[in-house]
């Protein structure tokens, strides 16, 4: 087995087990601290994939954004008053079912369809393209959708500061 | 790595991300959830464009899907902190009233 293989499986399992971690713990604010493990690991697998500026940014904007933005709203919207934050977990059985179902008929849908048999998948060799092909298909082929996602992203976070902003009167106190 | 391994962890996390969704009623903790189910599409994304060195569709529509998270996560916790000021709780089952 290749050294390359072990790292993915290594980042795999790590994926996974903070995934897992994140369904069971009851404290918000550690599954957003296992968030931070996840995304990591989905970043190696990319990294492994040859797919190195998805990698990236993946850590740029996940690791450096949303956690940010999601522990911030943890600690915007639950009174960190000396207890935990914590947030009970309901129907556990009838959720685990259908998550477990749904796993397994994904399970048995990607073994049928044998995709390793495909004739596209076997005539390539898997290579780690350079990241300058990677640059010129987003700047040529996919620039309008670029563009697209771009003014997207802006509106985005305008609406949201927008929406968050809140005018504070004089003399209220923050909570 | 065969594909399909890499599949099989992709389904597994989107499984995962859907427990949390279901089994939460803190809207934050649901939030993760949503995280994790899109991190599980991009696996596939990328998994299907390591055979694919030419195109790299693949990679970048996981990019466009990285951009699509980033809004919605801004956007929908700017949502529960306002939900919050008015509320003053982000349990999902105490939001059952529309008119503000």
């Amino acid at each position: 087995m290749a050294i390359e293989s072990i790292i993915l499986y290594g980042f795999a399992g790590l994926t996974l087990l903070s995934a897992l971690y994140i369904a069971f713990t009851r404290n918000v604010l550690y599954a957003a601290i296992a968030l931070i493990v996840t995304f990591l690991g989905v970043a190696g697998i990319f990294m492994m994939l040859g797919a190195s500026f998805v990698a990236i940014s993946q850590v740029l904007v996940y690791v450096g954004g949303i956690l940010v933005l999601i522990v911030f709203g943890i600690m915007l919207t639950n009174r960190l008053k000396g207890q935990k934050v914590e947030s009970p977990v309901y129907n556990k059985f009838l959720g685990l079912a259908v998550a477990v179902g749904l796993f397994i008929i994904f399970f048995k849908g990607i073994l049928q369809a044998n995709f390793s048999a495909l004739g596209w998948i076997q005539s390539a060799e898997p290579t780690n393209p350079p990241l300058e092909k990677f640059g010129m298909r987003l700047m040529t082929d996919y620039v309008l959708a670029f563009e697209l996602i771009g003014v997207l992203l802006l509106l985005a976070l305008i609406g949201a500061v927008k929406m968050a902003s809140f005018k504070r009167k004089e003399g209220a106190d923050a909570r | 790595m065969p594909v399909e391994h890499l599949l099989f962890l992709g389904a597994a996390l989107f499984c995962i991300g859907l427990l949390v969704v279901l089994t939460r009623k803190n809207a934050i903790a649901v939030l993760i959830g949503i995280e994790l189910m899109l991190n599980a599409s991009n696996i596939n994304l990328v998994a299907f464009s390591h055979f694919d060195p030419d195109m790299l569709q693949g990679q970048i529509f996981a990019l466009f899907v990285i951009t699509v998270a980033a809004a919605e996560a801004a956007v929908g916790l700017a949502i529960v902190v306002k939900v919050y000021q008015y509320f003053q709780t982000a349990d999902l089952d105490q939001l059952n009233q529309l008119k503000g």
